[in-house]
This record gives structure tokens, C-alpha cells and sequence, in this order.
């Protein structure tokens, strides 16, 4: 009895491997700088826009299950950046983003709907948890990825191989939702916050 | 001194407007540094990096032009030699 339970023990971790065999965790930390958020504003004068590009976190998809795809992306606040050292003064003061008492932007997925594949590239409307300020709030955004297999050598000189994933999303949030200087008048700076990004996460072999 | 602070007010206008104009004739916000866009060919992704660079916008402008009034109002305050 006990040698016909010994293979079956065995044999437990191996099918469960074999059964996430195709699931991949992305990782998004980039020390090129090239991921980046992009953040816009409506303004009078000229639209108010920055970029951020302390991000990283990491995102793992199962193709055979997408709908179970769950992740975290953090971006570090006080990398956000804009052209005028007033305005990143200001932004990253207590009014508007309080960096020091909020060092992190995170957006933490939880799953994944809608998902459709054409080759490479896959479109889904993912669900998640977007925290700003200290305030946490559910929101469901479309993005897409595509996955460049193998290509990872190629981005890393031949350091490391295996596969990259680029993730993309465009949304647009309330800034007073987030308590992001609601005392602002909207005909001088826009309640509306459009938020782009465009990351290339890599997951070695 | 009325003549000088309204040669001083003129040429601190004439001044700010031709290196406005010639610096890019910036329409929005003065900047410090400069947004640089990039793609990574390999991703198809688009960056930014920031070089140090000093661009005057409208509000250096409007901000001369204050000034240069303060200075050709203060001129008729003072009394003629």
C-alpha cells in the first residue's frame, strides 16, 4: 500500500507543474528608463503633462486561463516629472500628490475579461485596484499586450534570454476621487486625468 | 532719470520678446527642462527623457511686460532735472 502511494506523491507536483507549465510572470523593472507613465491634464494655457518612470511590479498570464491573470504595477510618485520645476514643486506637494507621505502609485490586477487573441496581440478589459493618494479604488480599463517570444536576448544584449511582454492602457480617472486637490477649479486645471501607459515587462528562461 | 527708466522699461521688453522668439517662441509655461521623445524600436515603445534646458514661455513675457510698465510708471513719478 505504502509503495503504490509513494509515485502517486511524486507524481502530484509534477502534474501541477505541468499544469501551470504555460503560465509566465512577467517582471516590469527597467533600469533603461524606458517604461514609462504618462499622465495629461487639460489646462488654459497648454495641456499639463508628465511622465513618471519608477516603475516596476509584475504581471503573470496563463493564456489558457487569461481570465485568472493577476498582477501589480507600482510606480515610485516622486519620479513623476514635468517641464516646469514650479508645477513638479507643486505636484509632488501636499496638495496634489504628497509624495512623502504617499510614495507609490499601484495599480494591482485582479483579473481579466473580454480577453481576445490575434497573434501576438491580446485585448482585454482588465479589472483592478488603482490607489493614488492613499485612496484605493476599483476601476476596469481596456489594455493590450503582445508578446514577443524569445525576444528578451535581444533587449538585453544576449545577457538574459527568453520572453517579453508589452503591456499598454489608456484611462482616464477623476482627480478628486482621489482627493488629488479637489480645492482646484476645473476651468484652470481639468478634473479629469488621463493616464497612458506603455511597459515592456520580461520573463526569463 | 525719467529718460533712463524708460529706456531701462523699453529694452527689458524688447529684450525678453526677441530671446522668447528666438529661444522657440515657446506658447505655453516657461520650462527648465525639455521632454525628449524616443522609441524603442524592439517594443514599439515611446519615452520620454528630460534634457536641462531653459525655455521662456508666456508668463516670463507677461512678467517683463509688468515690469517694464512698473518701470515707465515709476518715470512719471519722477521729478524733470
Amino acid at each position: 500500500m505504502k509503495t503504490a502511494l509513494l509515485p502517486r506523491c511524486l507524481l502530484f507536483p509534477l502534474v501541477m507543474a505541468a499544469a501551470h507549465a504555460a503560465e509566465q510572470t512577467f517582471d516590469f523593472k527597467d533600469p533603461k528608463g524606458v517604461n514609462q507613465v504618462r499622465f495629461t491634464l487639460d489646462a488654459p494655457l497648454e495641456s499639463i503633462s508628465g511622465n513618471a518612470n519608477g516603475v516596476s511590479g509584475t504581471l503573470t498570464i496563463d493564456p489558457e486561463k487569461p481570465e485568472a491573470t493577476k498582477g501589480k504595477i507600482v510606480i515610485e510618485a516622486k519620479t513623476l516629472s514635468v517641464e516646469n520645476a514650479m508645477m513638479k514643486e507643486h505636484m509632488q506637494g501636499a496638495d496634489w500628490l504628497d509624495v512623502a507621505k504617499n510614495p507609490t502609485v499601484t495599480f494591482t490586477v485582479t483579473g481579466l475579461t473580454g480577453y481576445k487573441m490575434e497573434g501576438d496581440k491580446a485585448t482585454a478589459t482588465v479589472k483592478g485596484k488603482f490607489s493614488l493618494k492613499g485612496v484605493e479604488k476599483e476601476i476596469t480599463v481596456p489594455a493590450s499586450v503582445t508578446l514577443l517570444k524569445g525576444r528578451l536576448g535581444d533587449r538585453t544584449g544576449g545577457q538574459m534570454q527568453g520572453d517579453l511582454l508589452v503591456l499598454r492602457t489608456e484611462f482616464t480617472i477623476k482627480r478628486s476621487d482621489y482627493g488629488v486637490n479637489p480645492k482646484a477649479p476645473s476651468d484652470k486645471v481639468s478634473e479629469e486625468v488621463v493616464v497612458s501607459l506603455a511597459i515592456a515587462g520580461s520573463c526569463p528562461k | 532719470m525719467r529718460a533712463f527708466l524708460r529706456l531701462a522699461a523699453l529694452a527689458l521688453l524688447l529684450g525678453t520678446v526677441a530671446w522668447w522668439f528666438l529661444a522657440g517662441r515657446n506658447s505655453g509655461w516657461t520650462k527648465n527642462q525639455v521632454g525628449v521623445w524616443h522609441v524603442e524600436e524592439l517594443t514599439g515603445i515611446q519615452y520620454v527623457t528630460y534634457e536641462k534646458r531653459f525655455v521662456p514661455g508666456v508668463d516670463l513675457l507677461v512678467l517683463s511686460g509688468g515690469m517694464a510698465l512698473v518701470l515707465g510708471a515709476g518715470s512719471f513719478l519722477v521729478r524733470r532735472n
